[in-house]
């Protein structure tokens, strides 16, 4: 294991997630989200957990961000916080 | 002095963890919008994965899939030590996929929600409910 | 209430700093977690069961029971959603106007007053806010379909060697779907996959998965101990148990490939199977 590249993701995992959480529109959270899983997936492929980063791969970078989406759509994209 | 930074160093992955973990903890209990704490209990979910994945890592491991499983040199002993504990993955990975279901079953109620009273906000929420 | 959760997570947070110096050194080989029972998975998985990826051969063998559960859970969920948020035909109010467009010269006509199109395959009816897909996305989505829809089937039969398995196979082959639902609209990809379908493939992979433990029960030998299926297959009792891996993981992914489109189909029409996103 890499450690720079590792602290690196590390830090931007965090970033993404007070981003997806701070940011004033619900619409920009879900695709924060989304890039938050997919750091998520990097990190694990550096770990040697190949099976796990391909889960979240497709589940967490893919189709979870597109149920976000989906039900943003539906509901609406105003937030106060 | 040096044995605090040095134990500081040592486990920075862990601190990060646990900060992802506060994170996605003070969003579900303080956020006020529904799709906000649905994000935050995602969050919630990955940091703790993330820690269990973390706990199979081994120094100079590879990845647990067997090298020459089959042809030719397939009879040979494997170590043990030679790869990543592979336990903690197949816990993981199920959880990843029953994650996905349960944020799919809080999304359809947060759409109930909305449908009944026109708002994600947790206070109009209380306040619509207050008035009836 | 903001206080409260900050006080909260500061609490659970320190505790939770002061527990991790107790924490094994980062990838220590010697560390608890790596010491009991993950040696013997990974020193016996190959003479066991013959499946080089031992992930895959833990989570369909050796814990097999727990994740036939998880199938059953991810089942339910699919079910949930649709119980939630699905409006029978009955409580849905139809639209006094209908609107149907033909197909090659994309012409629209529309019908006042409840008025029905007789069935035909030069029309096909839109919603009101229906807007055309754009020739680009609908092109190229098109010719990306059937590639990672086969890239599913690969993952999914490639679980023994490779990365991969039924729950990453299955949820391929959904977003295939979904990815069919966003780029041209919710009806195209109703019209391929019907609800009724979704709904018995879901409960189908489930069923499979369990049908399999009981025919190594039939056997004589224990639940989900594929082994017992040597004399079916005409194999030895090790390769069996590679096959009898295969046939659950087909079962996952036939589950998990329902669920996910059951999921996203009645998320994004809010349950009225109308317009997608």
């Amino acid at each position: 294991m890499i450690w720079p590249i590792d602290l690196a993701i590390l830090t931007l995992v965090v970033v993404a997630a007070i981003g997806a959480l701070r940011v004033k529109d619900l619409l920009g959270a879900s695709i924060l989200f989304g890039s938050y899983s997919f750091m998520m997936c990097l990190l694990w492929s550096i770990m040697g957990a190949v099976d796990v980063a391909f889960t979240e791969a497709s589940v967490g970078a893919g189709v979870s961000t597109v149920l976000f989406v989906a039900a943003v759509f539906r509901t609406s994209r105003r937030t106060r916080d | 002095m040096t044995d605090l930074i040095s134990m500081v160093v040592a486990k920075y992955n862990y601190w990060i963890y646990i900060t992802l973990m506060m994170i996605g903890l003070y969003a579900i209990i303080a956020k006020n919008n529904l799709v906000k704490k649905i994000v935050g209990m995602n969050i919630f979910q990955t940091a703790i994965i993330l820690f269990y994945v973390s706990i199979g890592v081994k120094k100079g491991a590879t990845i647990p899939i067997l090298e020459h499983g089959h042809g030719p040199d397939a009879h040979h002993v494997v170590h043990a030590v030679d790869y990543i504990n592979p336990l903690p993955h197949v816990l993981m990975l199920t959880a990843i996929v029953v994650g996905v279901a349960t944020l799919g079953v809080a999304l359809a109620l947060a759409i109930r929600v909305y449908n009944n009273y026109n708002t994600l906000e947790e206070d109009e929420i209380l306040a619509q409910i207050r008035e009836k | 209430m903001k206080i409260i959760g900050l006080i909260i997570t500061v609490v659970t947070g320190a505790l939770l700093f002061y527990a991790a110096g107790d924490f094994p050194a980062w990838s220590d080989p010697a560390s608890p977690a790596s010491t009991y029972l993950s040696p013997h998975f990974i020193e016996k998985t190959m003479e066991e069961t013959s499946v080089p990826n031992i992930v895959t051969a833990v989570l369909a063998d050796y814990r097999s029971f727990d994740t036939m559960f998880e199938t059953a859970v991810i089942f339910s969920a699919g079910v949930v959603c649709f119980f939630l948020l699905r409006i029978s035909r009955r409580e849905d109010e139809e639209p006094e106007t209908r609107y149907y467009r033909h197909v090659l010269t994309g012409v629209t006509i529309q019908l006042k007053e409840g008025h029905k199109m007789p069935p035909s395959a030069d029309f096909e009816r839109i919603d009101s806010m229906w807007t055309p897909p754009d020739l680009i996305i609908k092109t190229g989505c098109r010719l990306l379909i059937p590639f990672v829809q086969l890239f599913g089937l690969y993952v999914i039969a490639h679980g023994h060697h490779s990365p991969g398995g039924g729950f990453q196979g299955g949820v391929i082959l959904g977003a295939s779907v979904i990815l069919l639902a966003i780029s041209h609209d919710l009806r195209t990809a109703v019209r391929r996959m019907s609800e009724k379908l979704i709904g018995i493939l879901c409960a189908a992979g489930v069923l499979i998965y369990a049908c399999t433990g009981a025919l190594c029960l039939l056997l004589k030998l224990n639940f989900l101990d594929y082994s017992a299926l040597a004399g079916i297959l005409h194999v030895d009792p090790i390769t069996a148990r590679s096959h009898g891996i295969l046939m659950v993981e087909i079962g996952v992914g036939i589950a998990v490939l329902a669920t996910m489109i059951w999921i996203y189909n009645n998320i994004s029409s809010a349950g009225r199977y109308r317009q997608g996103l």
